[in-house]
């Protein structure tokens, strides 16, 4: 079990490096010049000069990239700027933003807490409802609740999250007036109490749990069938159990195996997948810096968030085998 | 609780009443590819003591007859109909809480394939003390001593240490043998065991029989057998099942069955046992074709088509008519065939038996 | 959101190679193919007729936009500000804003959807063109995400050794990438790039070229590991091996015995791709960095409706139902295939 922990982890390493290594190059080899994005308006060939100087454009990729995981890798982060100009960059270093100097980092540290309440928000939605409508569907395969069940979910599927978001805020905040308009002020929970932060959260939370709230129904529902038509469920009736622990320690237990590995995958890139809800709601959060940075030719926050996000997935993905294994005895024992 | 369902019964209407009695058993399963009628009226009895041996080739019924005596089926879009008397209860009509306090405890089934058959997150150990747990209220401690002794009665080495592995830690024939000590842990009367000895070789599968003989001296169980093995059906059992399509072509003790046997089919399985002292060319027979289809049952003799004493038969009643379950002669011995009984046996004795 | 077929949705649990083997084997006993089989069963499923004829109309509708939008008369990128009689179709006054039609939308019998508010485009045509884009968009990345997930997963599930293990790796990391993030941010980059690396302006032909390549590029991956998976299965098969023994070179046993056994699973994966690049295209452009004005996108008018979704939300309605319809078609009939195509529906 050590063993495997260790295994993957050194994959984990290897697989981090490839993507900061491709998403380095592909970000900073495609610009035509990124001192021009810089200097934007006011641009002339001292001025480029000068920017390609304080940034090290002018050496070569691979000294740049080994520059920049320096920031991420040491300690004490890295100094940033020419001679006479020089700033501290403490870790984890992502650079500075072109458009304002502000350390990447800071800003994907200020954005983090909005992304994370509404992905685990929505997480926790569409983990219970989806489990839970699955399941039933499930049990009652070929009744009214089944067909009611599936069609539902192919309905959320098939739900864009652009159009179900629109709809929600149409709906509760324009016509209904339930809600007030999405104010970025309360998305903090301790500032403005929890009713607020509840009124802000709920309609994003909705609108990113949908689609996956369908496929875990009907991911739920398949593995359920599968697993009551196997012969160990039989043997368990044989023994004499009955039906609530034949379902519920039995057949439960197998069907939401695979379903621990799907929504560690799912949260983690949820980061990165947040970013037209929070685009809809204007949530302040990771994706919509991303969408901010991408929009405005930010190259060190877009490569700064990017990374941020793949990290998040590679994590996640090192968490859901390792519960994998803790779960089912036949990976954690051989 | 566990006593009520059997002291419900009236003993006086138990009296000359067989242990197990199946009466006319049907099991049909409605598919898209039309109704598939796996059980087509499946009658036999059983007293307690004793084994009864049911043989046919695969799709023949076996499996999904000893699930309707779990009912297994319940629950199910299986349609079941028939009955299924166990010690003076009837089974087919019972309701699925009734018939759960007979499972494990009264009624036990080692399954076909103790691969699958076993839960791969839960150890085996606890598989087995659940199964001890549900029907007696006992401390953990005592179902876990009577699981170590089963394991260790099945041969599973250093039990103890054992019972605490998963299911995949066992090698095939251990699973089988945990699956067994699986269906004893209540000491059930009737014991279903569904090609026990499949997955095992020769010795395991010697030691194996002679642990379910013990055990049904020892509880007057009675045994229903299922194989594809004519030799473990000879050692073992005192009556024997031939099926063929879903239905019974030939029944009676074992003797009946490999001195006189007198239906075709079972004339093709027993032609098909390996023997070294084989005469004739030598060569073992497989019965030719394939097994009926059980969506379109022939209307005549579901063996028809691949049987190759039809022209002892006169006009076509083979191919339009359903031959029925005749007793022959004393004893218990029935056959379902066309042909006149005389002339079965003598050609049998003429044409099969020199080649067996 | 996701891009590409989710876990949940892959066609790969219930279309193990295993089955499908079998059932090529039981044709000589049925006498019907599998394709044949499926084909009688989807004919017979209602939904998955209705949805294909509305898939049928959808790209019938992109096909003869420009003649569709004739029976209007009023081209997608133009600017209309007087109706028939000349009046004015939109209030100058208070932002723009269409005067009359349902709720404020500027329907009427000229714009049978409305006008759009400041520039009082026809929201019909522009719906019509923008069937176009999303279909284009969403077909070309499939077709290179089908392609090459099939080529890199039989690849590596064919040769395995340390092929296998380099291209095992490669799908790791591809699956690792943060796609949305990545396609957007890449997205704008690429196009920017386009006059230097191919001479062509950044214009909306270049746009959709990109949308194309990066959605098929970062959506290969999940479907190569499928492929490896039946492949692995399927080269251990007796007919291959029979094949190999006879001298069969791996070109031939690749393409002429392992892909037609693939070929349910890449049906299925395909139809429901296409919904997903559908939305994912929308999204895009939705956030700015797809199609860009003046060329209609569906996706694109969501995000300018956005902005009147309280004086006009009639404007938002129209190509949000689209999108919905659209998206819903393709994944009832991907449903539709793959029921019909999994050899154990209907049984137990
Ligand atoms: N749930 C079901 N639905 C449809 N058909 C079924 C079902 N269960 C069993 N059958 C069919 O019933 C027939 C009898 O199956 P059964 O398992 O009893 O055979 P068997 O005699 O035990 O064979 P084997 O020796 O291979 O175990 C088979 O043709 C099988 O396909
Ligand atoms: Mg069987």
């Amino acid at each position: 079990m050590g063993r495997y922990v260790i295994r993957r982890l050194l994959q984990t390493v290897v697989i981090l490096i490839v993507i900061s290594a491709i998403t380095f190059f592909l970000f900073w080899a495609t610009p035509a010049n990124p001192a021009l994005l810089i200097c934007g308006k006011n641009c002339n060939s001292e001025t480029v000069a000068q920017v390609n100087a304080t940034y090290g454009f002018d050496d070569p990729l691979i000294v740049q990239y080994g520059t920049y995981m320096q920031g991420l890798v040491s300690p004490g982060g890295r100094t940033i700027g020419s001679e006479g100009s020089e700033r501290e960059c403490a870790w984890p270093c992502f650079g500075e933003s072109y458009q304002n100097g502000i350390p990447v980092w800071d800003s994907i540290s200020d954005a983090f807490p909005a992304t994370l309440w509404l992905a685990v928000g929505a997480a926790i939605l569409w983990l219970f409802f989806g489990v839970l409508l699955g399941l039933i569907a499930a049990l009652r395969k070929g009744k009214l609740v089944d067909k009611l069940s599936v069609g539902l979910a192919l309905f959320g599927v098939s739900f864009p999250t652009l159009v179900f978001g629109y709809l929600l805020l149409f709906l509760f905040i324009v016509k209904l007036q339930w809600l007030p308009f999405p104010d970025t002020a309360n998305a903090a929970l301790f500032t403005v109490g929890p009713v607020k932060w509840l009124q802000f959260y709920i309609l994003p939370w909705m609108t990113l749990a949908l689609v996956f709230a369908a496929l875990y129904t009907r991911l739920t529902r398949a593995n359920m069938i599968d697993t009551m038509n196997e012969d160990y469920i039989r043997t368990a009736r044989a023994k004499g159990l009955d039906e609530r622990t034949v379902v519920f320690k039995h057949g439960l237990r197998s069907a939401l195996t695979p379903i621990v590995t799907i929504f560690g995958l799912d949260l983690g890139g949820l980061l990165g997948g947040a970013v037209i809800t929070e685009q809809i709601f204007s949530i302040t959060g990771l994706g919509k810096f991303a969408i901010d940075s991408v929009l405005s030719n930010d190259l060190p926050a877009i490569m700064g968030v990017v990374l941020f996000a793949a990290i998040f997935i590679v994590v996640a993905n090192i968490v859901v085998d390792v519960l994998y294994a803790i779960i089912d005895p036949r990976v954690r024992l051989s | 609780m566990t006593e009520s369902v059997t002291s419900a019964a009236l003993p006086d209407a138990r009296a000359g009443k067989p242990f197990l009695e199946v009466k006319d058993l049907q099991v049909h399963f409605p598919t898209d590819d039309g109704l598939v009628k796996a059980v087509n009226g499946l009658s036999f009895t059983l007293e307690r003591g004793k084994t009864l041996g049911i043989v046919g080739e695969s799709g023949s019924g076996k499996s999904v007859s000893s699930l309707a005596i779990m009912g297994l089926h319940k629950g199910s879009r299986a349609q079941v109909s028939g009955e299924i008397w166990l010690d003076g209860s009837e089974l087919v009509s019972m309701s699925v809480p009734e018939i759960r306090r007979l499972r494990g405890r009264q009624v036990a089934m080692i399954f076909q394939d103790p691969l699958s058959a076993m839960h791969p997150f839960y150890r085996v150990g606890d598989q087995l003390t659940e199964a001890y747990l549900v029907h007696n209220d006992a401390p953990k401690a005592v179902a876990k001593k009577r699981a170590v002794e089963l394991l260790d009665r099945v041969g599973i080495p250093s039990p103890q240490k054992r019972f605490d592995d998963y299911p995949h830690q066992f090698s095939g024939g251990m699973r089988q043998r945990a699956m067994i000590a699986m269906a004893l842990m209540c000491d059930p009367q009737l014991l279903i065991a569904d090609e026990p000895t499949t997955a095992l070789d020769v010795t395991v599968q010697a030691q194996i029989l002679d642990l379910m003989m013990d055990l049904q001296k020892e509880f007057n169980s009675a045994i229903i057998m299922i194989t594809h093995d004519l030799g473990v059906i000879a050692q073992m059992t005192q009556d024997v099942v031939v099926m063929y399509g879903g239905r019974v072509v030939e029944t009676g003790n074992v003797r009946d069955i490999f001195y006189r046997p007198e239906m075709p089919y079972t004339w093709g399985l027993l032609g098909s046992i390996p023997r070294v002292n084989r005469s004739g060319d030598g060569r073992l027979k497989s019965i030719r074709g394939t097994p009926p289809s059980l969506i379109n049952l022939p209307k005549g003799c579901p063996f028809q088509p691949r049987c190759d004493y039809q022209q002892y038969v006169e006009g076509h009643s083979c191919v339009d008519e359903l031959p029925e379950l005749l007793q022959i002669a004393t004893g218990g011995h029935r056959v379902r065939c066309h042909i006149d009984s005389e002339k079965r046996k003598q050609l049998f004795a003429e044409q099969i038996k020199p080649k067996l | 959101m996701t891009l590409g077929v989710s876990e949940s949705q892959s066609p790969e649990g219930d279309l193990p190679a295993d089955h499908l083997a079998e059932t090529s084997e039981a044709k000589q006993i049925e006498g019907r193919s599998l394709g044949q089989i499926a084909w009688a069963r989807l004919r017979k499923d209602k939904i998955a007729v209705i949805s294909a004829i509305v898939i049928l109309l959808i790209i019938a509708v992109a096909i003869f936009a420009p003649l569709i939008v004739k029976l209007n008369g009023f081209p997608p990128d133009q600017f209309n500000r007087t109706d028939a009689n000349g009046d004015p179709l939109l209030n100058t006054r208070d932002g723009g804003i269409p005067i009359g039609g349902l709720w404020g939308s500027g329907t009427s019998s000229e714009h049978w959807l409305g006008v759009e508010p400041q520039n009082g485009r026809d929201v019909f045509s522009r719906l019509v063109y923008g069937t176009r884009v999303s279909l284009l968009v969403a077909l070309g990345g499939t077709i290179l995400a089908v392609v090459l997930g099939t080529v890199i997963g039989m690849v590596s599930g064919y040769f395995g050794g340390w092929v296998d293990t380099l291209l095992s790796r490669l799908m790791d990391i591809m699956l690792s990438f943060p796609t949305l993030l990545f396609i957007m941010a890449l997205t704008p980059v690429i196009a920017d790039r386009g006059q230097d690396l191919f001479g062509i302006p950044d214009d909306n032909r270049l746009r959709l070229g990109v949308l194309m390549f990066v959605l098929g590029f970062f959506g290969w991956a999940y479907l190569a590991r499928i492929v490896r998976g039946q492949t692995l299965s399927l080269r251990e098969r007796e007919f291959v091996e029979a094949a190999r023994s006879l001298g069969a070179g791996p070109a031939y046993v690749i393409f002429r015995q392992i892909l037609p056994n693939l070929l349910p699973t890449l049906l299925v994966y395909t139809t429901l791709l296409i919904p997903n690049y559908i939305t994912a295209e929308a999204a895009l452009s939705f956030l700015g960095v797809g199609i860009k004005e003046p060329t209609s996108s569906w996706g694109r008018m969501i995000a300018d409706a956005s902005d009147w979704i309280e004086s006009n939300p009639l404007y938002l309605f129209f190509p949000g139902l689209a999108l919905f319809i659209t998206v819903l078609a393709f994944n009832l009939l991907g449903d539709s295939v793959r029921d019909a195509l999994d050899p154990r529906a209907g049984r137990s």
